[in-house]
């Protein structure tokens, strides 16, 4: 079992290729229910602001380790404009693309832990967690 | 990959096969907008059974499509959202506002069927000046709007006889 | 045997009263017919007992009794059921339901299964009356007309009074998605919820939604002692995730307290169909699964598929 996976952002077909891995990943970690639906759809998200906002860029899914827990954790980065104003991208119904700006407070409230970083001009990580619980 | 549309009397059945793309997305919308005018559709009813994960890119696009076609005249009924998936639509705070949801195809037919009596019964009844309100059924042996060999009859009961539950033995309850 | 015999006399000395449905104007030809259903629900005891008990089985329902306990059991809750069709009265459904929970739980029966297994009953006994009158449909549909309000108020009474006295059993069950009829179920709520217990119990409500083809939903927290805006949440949560997969909920049981704490908190209650008791919840239910059968367009059916509608009907 491949404890970690890295797909390329570059269009459509790999973020759906993206939370397919995604989701194996959670089974073998033994997540289950809605729990995988959450995952693969935290995935989506991010992956799809990749495409959208930046144009490429890459998604590692791998398992994490944190004393006695364990779970899955989500690193997507990206080298594109990055965000000036972070607190401002995380509000809900915020978006620069007439999107519905739901796709970044919406994933930080599926997953355990969220953490976004971006330097303009440079580019953006987002990087989350799930744990089993 | 390209939506398959069905038309089925009133109304078109598109089935979403996998997840979409802006463009497969463009090419659906643009589909069901021609056809709609082309057949003059009242309903629309879209399948998404297949979808594994509807995030806010494909309910946003989802609900760009049903205001579209409202324009063009039609009424749009979302169905076979995933039990998990509906259930983290809403933890990310999606709603799918002004779209119709059913469980399945069927379900989504009478849906609009029953869309389209009601409009038909609250022009009638505008025209006669009953109210466009009904009490429980069966508390009154002529309810306004319907001729009386219908309100006659059972009034608990479908207009019609569902596929699949065409035999007696279909009451016990699925399980 | 004796207790048919028993039986008999008994009706012969005072004729049943009949209590028509208090909405449904008073119809002597339909209380004439359903007596005479009733009548040959007694003279068919053991055939349709043993029909029921098979679909039990089938069901895989009561399968902590032996054949026999089963059997006795059965027919002791189907006499029971036909004099409640007979006589009707809303208390002596409740002193039914009652007694069928304590017949049937302390026997190593489920709880939830006393629903399902008068569900079954009342379909066997539909699928009988669909025998006995299948020649005569106009009968046959006059019969069903004062059946069917009938058994769906008895399955109701006895939902009612499973949640109202079952709550300990409520709590310890996996999953307490109860189903009182076609396209209805009842999710109550006991005790205080934690993230997870709340997440689990969305998600077999959903899932429940999706078996049993459920289109009404009651939700009854008349268990839950206090909110706060994580459970508040969820239940909004609960009440749209339904609603995308087509299902209307509607929740009971809410006090006064929870109410203003959900003000307080600002939860948006403008979805939220909320309704005093259950009794009251499963009433409203009703009334939505029979409000768009009301606007049936103003054509005839055709009646040689009278068969085939009982089979799809609604309630
Ligand atoms: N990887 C990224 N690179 C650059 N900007 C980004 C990136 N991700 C998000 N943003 C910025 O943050 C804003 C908010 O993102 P969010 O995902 O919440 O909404 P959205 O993508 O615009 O719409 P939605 O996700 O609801 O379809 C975006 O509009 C965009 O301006
Ligand atoms: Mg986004």
């Amino acid at each position: 079992m491949a404890d970690e996976s890295r797909i390329n952002i570059r269009n459509p077909a790999e973020i759906v290729t993206a939370r397919q891995q995604g989701r194996i990943l959670a089974v073998q970690l033994g997540f289950d229910g809605s729990e995988l639906t959450v995952i693969a759809t935290a995935i989506s998200e991010i992956a799809r602001n990749i495409l959208e906002h930046a144009k490429d860029g890459e998604v590692v899914i791998s398992r994490c380790n944190h004393r006695k827990r364990y779970g899955i954790c989500v690193v997507a980065r990206d080298f594109g404009p990055g965000i000036a104003d972070i607190d401002q991208a995380m509000q809900y119904g915020y978006s620069t693309h007439k999107g519905l700006g739901i796709g970044l407070p919406g994933t930080k409230l599926l997953m355990d832990e969220f953490h976004i970083m971006s330097v303009v001009g440079q580019g953006t990580t987002v990087t989350m967690k799930k744990w089993r619980h | 990959m390209q939506v398959p549309i069905l038309k089925q009397g009133n109304y078109l059945i598109a089935s979403v096969q996998s997840a979409l793309s802006d463009d497969d997305l463009r090419l659906l919308r643009d589909d069901l907008s021609d056809r709609v005018g082309r057949f003059r559709s009242t309903g629309v009813i879209i399948d998404v059974t297949a979808l594994d994960v509807i995030d806010s890119f494909a309910t946003r696009t989802l609900q760009s499509v049903a205001q579209m076609l409202k324009l063009r005249g039609a009424y749009t009924v979302i169905v076979g959202i995933r039990p998990d998936v509906a259930f983290v639509m809403v933890q990310l705070g999606l709603t799918l506002a002004d779209v119709g949801a059913a469980l399945d195809l069927e379900e989504a037919l009478e849906h609009l069927n029953n869309r389209r009596r009601r409009n038909l019964y609250e022009h009638r009844a505008k025209d006669t000046g009953e109210a466009g309100r009904l009490g429980r059924a069966g508390s009154s042996p002529n309810r306004p709007g319907l001729s009386p060999s219908r309100a006659n009859r059972r009034a608990d009961r479908e207009g019609q006889p569902r596929s699949g539950h065409a035999s007696p033995r279909s009451m016990e309850h699925g399980r | 045997m004796k207790r048919i015999v028993e039986k008999k006399t008994r009706q012969g000395a005072n004729p049943p009263k009949f209590a028509a449905h208090p909405t449904v104007p008073h119809d002597e030809a339909k209380d004439l017919l359903l007596l005479q259903f009733v009548e040959h629900l007694r003279q068919n005891r053991m055939q349709l007992c043993e029909e029921w008990i098979e679909h039990i089985a089938q069901a895989e329902l009561l399968t902590g009794m032996s054949k026999e306990e089963t059997f006795t059991e059965a027919t002791s809750v189907y006499d029971n059921y036909v004099e409640a069709l007979e006589s009707g009265s809303v208390e002596a459904l409740q002193a039914y339901a009652r007694t069928l929970c304590e017949r049937v739980i302390p026997r190593g029966g489920e709880t939830h299964e006393v629903v399902e297994i008068v569900l079954l009953l009342r379909d066997t006994l539909a699928r009988s009356l669909l025998r006995k009158y299948q020649n005569d449909f106009k009968v046959f549909n006059i019969v069903l007309d004062a059946y069917e309000p009938a058994a769906n108020r008895i399955a109701n009474a006895v939902a009612v009074s499973f949640v109202q006295q079952q709550e300990e059993a409520i709590r310890r069950l996996s999953t307490p998605v109860l189903q009182v009829r076609e396209r209805l179920l009842i999710l109550p709520i006991i005790g205080v919820l934690d993230t997870r217990r709340a997440r689990q119990l969305t998600e077999q409500l959903l899932r429940g939604i999706r078996d049993k083809r459920a289109k009404v939903v009651v939700v009854d927290i008349t268990g839950v002692p206090t909110i706060d805006s994580k459970v508040a949440n969820h239940l909004v949560q609960t009440v749209e995730a339904s609603r995308l997969m087509g299902a209307s909920v509607i929740i009971t049981g809410m006090s006064s307290e929870i109410a203003q704490t959900l003000v307080t908190l600002g939860v948006d209650l403008s979805k939220v169909n909320a309704v005093g008791d259950l009794q009251g919840g499963i009433e409203e239910a009703e009334r939505l699964l029979g409000y768009e059968v009301l606007r049936d367009p103003p054509c005839a059916g055709t009646e040689g598929h009278t068969g085939e509608k009982y089979a799809s009907t609604h309630s």
